[in-house]
């Protein structure tokens, strides 16, 4: 409806006297007195803001370690220093400030905050029952409408896991890909609240969930409905899409006219929920993230974007990138990754372990993600595998180099990078203290700071969050 | 490879009895590397593994005897071949892809029956892929199909050839909890009812076979089905019962006071650390799942990495397996399960294993545990030849299976996925297309 252009009351007004399709009755017959629209009105673009907010921290200087910043930078024995929220210095040897905490890390090894860019955590919680089963609205191919945030509980125990055991610190949730168009994503930091806008990193951008190949033409075709192939897949997106330019050139048109204060309320086109996500995804504000397996079809969405005018940010699970590594770089897409998920259903049959240092290697951005409440917990060691895989075929990436696949490129994928990432001054204090080299199989978390608050420590039962419905429950509070 | 000889179990089904004559030489010394048995006892430097005839003849300190082929594995560890704990490989090709998964049966009229040996494709993709990671031995159990038995289970290699059984009809695999729960109609009350009454018709068969009318006499087991149940019933046979709750533990260990002989093998058990002491003193293994950490269900509320670990420590034979954790495929993953037990040793509160018990629990562990000791999973005397040689250490993500032998036969280590990485590591296609580059 058209109600926030409008004070309450006359919203109310006009509610009351719209026709089934939403169109006032009156929308031919404005009056010419009618007031203009106010320059510079836009449906707003944020009406479940974050309400998140830094928790308490001290200033804190950690020693002695060595450093991966995330951006690709190493420092052995060297000290991190945050306070306020934020990154202060990284070097190799810092002063204290007065009343800083130091934590001398000999032996130990600081890196920014793992970043997941594809998890269910909140749409698809522990337990995993049918009355928390919310993360796929398959009742249509084409669900731009619905935001994965709206099915977020706060209450799954997974988000502590995330955090206790594999250091992440952010991480987008994203509808299934029952559908072609599955609905949008929340990135959120991994810090435990009452509400999902709780939890909701402030400013950054929504993305588009978005699937190819078995699973849409698998949901629909079963029903005998469209999309059925992978022909199908293709067309319900195109005709989609260029139901989503028309959208926007109506929009476009009228906010023009709002601009030259030549609006009238009546005029404005009606909204439709789903368009303007996809009307986002045009203007560049939506980040388009593409489950696809396979590298053919990804070709295909490739050239789909161009016909459209958008721009994919990652194809996720992409198990054959490593078949057009070159053509990603060339379009600057990067692929969000497993290290050696394979075979579980027949586009993941060609999945092999170098994808990852094959499609880096090729120039390519890559990403280790999870998809999944347990990989969550080990993103670290899904990048050592990568990276060990990557070294047995003769392409060496450093450890401070692998570290990007978890931190600065899922960063980037997302648009937060200006805000976290890596461990640049100024940035987002989100910081992982572990017990030993991260890409060893052998080392854990002992602390993790989110925006320089110590949210989880090893060391101190206190700092580990138990969500309600572990309560009272047999295991509360164990170190799981 | 070399099958043992399955000829005591009842049925009278075909036995299978393969003479032990593969055609390559079984006969090597392994010289120089890190020896790991697999028992739990701690590596041997510089030591030497003895294969002769396609079994172990000695592993430890000391030279191999002279005139036999040697490998030299100087900077290697040399362990024994992992066992998937528990593990549905070779029972399928694409998981999703029906045609190819013949993991379970749900329109089959029979259950505890139903035997995966015909089923097992040593050809399988997982089975190329898992045996080039190291795993050469699999517990491969069957899916629920009707009511609660899956059926019977074996143990099979992992070798590159077309004789992947090691002991066929191995084990019986149930469901009690809420996976039982459901195949009995709705609720464990019913699981236990139709398992006692299960066990009550196997033994009636037992008595008397010929005499066993099945379902023309209102007997609720095919015949066959109660065949199959009567050597669990008198404790020939194990019997894996998949369960996850406390509660559900405690009613699956009761069950030896109504059925004496049974050879129970707990599965799963997420909550088994709660009642540990109960399970140590059952003398039940348990082949559980090493990470799972989440309220994934009622059933596993307790969920924590330190299952194991705790159990182990309160005197429980526990092993790793991979119980609906993309079990026809990814046993691969166990040392790196393994790894990270180890690792938690360091978090305050929570309870891992040490190292060798870490590497025993993928080994020995699952062997043990369905009472297969005597012949896989370490390299004690008289154990089939399965040897790994790692670049490093084998629970470490940053090593990997440089040779794999089982049964004292070398094998390959090329896969598909290898083949698909060479393929690709160029994509230049000025000349032809990558379809000519093999």
């Amino acid at each position: 409806m058209r109600s926030i252009l409008l004070p309450a009351v006359a919203a109310a007004l006009l509610l009351t006297a719209c026709t089934q399709d939403g169109r006032p009755q009156t929308a031919s017959s404005s009056s010419p007195s009618e007031p203009a629209v106010k320059k510079g009105t836009r449906v707003p673009a944020d009406p479940y803001p974050s309400t998140y907010h830094a928790y308490p921290g001290v200033p804190t200087l950690l020693t002695n370690v060595t450093i991966y910043d995330g951006e690709g930078g190493r420092i052995d024995g060297g000290s991190v220093l945050f306070a306020d929220g934020k990154v202060v210095e990284l070097g190799q040897s810092i002063a204290a400030p007065a009343g800083a905490t130091v934590i001398d890390g000999k032996g130990k090894w600081v890196t920014p905050g793992v970043i997941d860019i594809h998890s269910h955590l909140g749409d698809y919680p522990s337990p995993a029952v049918a009355a928390l089963s919310d993360g796929n609205e398959s009742t249509g191919p084409v669900r731009p409408e619905v935001w994965a945030e709206h099915s977020v509980w706060p209450q799954d125990a997974g988000f502590t896991r995330a955090l206790a055991n594999g250091g992440i610190t952010t991480l987008q949730i994203l509808p299934g890909s029952a559908n072609l168009f599955g609905g949008r994503s929340v990135t959120l930091k991994n810090v435990a609240a009452r509400t999902m806008q709780g939890m909701k990193f402030p400013g950054a951008p929504y993305g588009l969930k978005m699937a190819c190949g078995e699973n849409p033409k698998r949901v629909y075709g079963r029903r005998n409905q469209m999309p059925s192939t992978r022909m199908g897949n293709i067309a319900v997106d195109r005709q989609t899409w260029a139901n989503a330019q028309n959208y926007d050139r109506s929009w476009t048109a009228w906010e023009e006219k709002v601009d030259k204060g030549t609006a009238k309320p009546a005029d404005e086109p009606k909204r439709d929920i789903a368009m303007e996500t996809l009307r986002g995804v045009l203007h560049g504000d939506i980040l388009v993230h593409n489950h696809c397996y396979r590298a053919d079809e990804m070709a295909n969405v490739i050239d789909m974007s161009k016909e459209f005018g958008y721009k994919v940010s990652t194809f996720h699970h992409a198990v054959e990138s490593y078949k057009i590594a070159d053509l990603l770089r060339q379009n600057g897409i990067c692929s969000a990754m497993w290290a050696d998920w394979w075979g579980f259903k027949l586009e993941s049959y060609d999945a092999i372990n170098e994808n990852i240092a094959l499609v880096h290697n090729a120039g390519a951005c890559a990403i280790v993600h999870s998809d999944d409440p347990n990989g969550i917990q080990r993103l670290n060691q899904e990048a050592a595998k990568a990276q060990a895989s990557g070294r047995r075929m003769g392409i060496d990436i450093p450890d401070e180099i692998v570290w990007t696949w978890l931190a600065i490129n899922p960063a980037r994928a997302m648009g937060i990078a200006d805000r976290t990432g890596s461990l640049k001054a100024g940035k987002m204090a989100d910081v992982v203290l572990w017990n030993g080299n991260p890409l060893s199989v052998y080392t854990r978390p002992e602390k993790v700071w989110i925006d320089g608050a110590l949210m989880y420590d090893a060391l101190d039962p206190g700092r580990r969050p138990v969500v309600d419905f572990e309560l009272g429950q047999p295991g509360e509070g164990d170190t799981k | 490879m070399i099958g043992l000889l399955a000829t005591r179990f009842a049925m009278g089904a075909l036995a299978l009895a393969r003479a032990a004559a593969p055609a390559v030489a079984q006969t090597v010394a392994i010289t120089n590397g890190r020896v790991v048995i697999g028992d739990g006892s701690p590596p041997i430097e510089g030591g030497t593994v003895v294969i002769r005839n396609g079994r172990v003849v000695s592993a430890g300190a000391g030279a191999p005897p002279a005139g036999m082929p040697v490998i030299d594995a100087t900077g290697k560890w040399v362990t024994p071949g992992l066992v998937a704990g528990f593990s549905r490989i070779g029972l399928a090709e694409v998981d999703g892809e029906e045609a190819s998964n013949d993991g379970g049966a749900t329109g089959s009229p029979f259950s505890a029956a139903i035997d995966v040996v015909p089923a097992i494709n040593p050809r399988a993709y997982a089975i190329q892929v898992n045996r080039a990671a190291g795993v050469t031995r699999a517990i491969v159990a069957p899916s629920p199909a009707v009511g609660l038995f899956a059926g019977q289970g074996a143990v099979i290699d992992l070798g590159a050839d077309m004789d992947a059984v090691t002991r066929p009809r191995a084990f019986q695999f149930v469901e009690m909890g809420e996976a039982g729960a459901d195949g009995a109609g709705g609720s464990r009350a019913a699981a236990h009812v139709l398992f006692r009454n299960a066990l009550f018709e196997a033994k009636e068969y037992a008595r008397n076979p010929s005499g066993y009318g099945g379902r023309d006499r209102d007997a609720l087991l095919m015949r066959l089905d109660a065949a199959a149940l009567a050597p669990v019933v008198s404790g020939q046979v194990p019997l894996l019962v998949h369960v996850e709750r406390a509660s559900d533990i405690l009613q699956v260990i009761d069950l030896k006071r109504e059925f004496p002989a049974l050879k129970l093998v707990l599965v799963g058990a997420s909550e088994g650390w709660t009642v540990a002491d109960r399970i140590a003193a059952a003398r039940v293994p348990v082949i559980a799942s090493a990470l799972n950490d989440l309220p994934a269900s009622f059933e596993a509320l307790a969920a924590t990495q330190s299952n194991i670990g705790r159990m182990a420590a309160a005197g429980v034979t526990a092993a790793i397996g991979m119980i609906d954790d993309n079990d026809a495929r990814q046993a691969r993953q166990q040392p790196q399960y393994a790894g990270n037990l180890v690792a938690l040793q360091k978090v305050p509160g929570a309870t891992g294993l040490d190292w060798n018990h870490a590497f025993a629990a993928i080994t020995s562990g699952p062997a043990e545990a369905i009472g297969l000791g005597g012949e896989i999973g370490s390299l004690r005397p008289g154990r089939h030849g399965d040897v790994v040689i790692w670049s490093g250490d084998p629970l470490e993500l940053s090593s990997a299976p440089e040779i794999v032998v089982i049964d004292g036969v070398r094998q390959p280590m090329d896969t598909r996925q290898t083949k698909l990485r060479d393929r690709y590591r160029s994509l230049d296609e000025t000349e032809r297309p990558r379809a000519y580059q093999r």
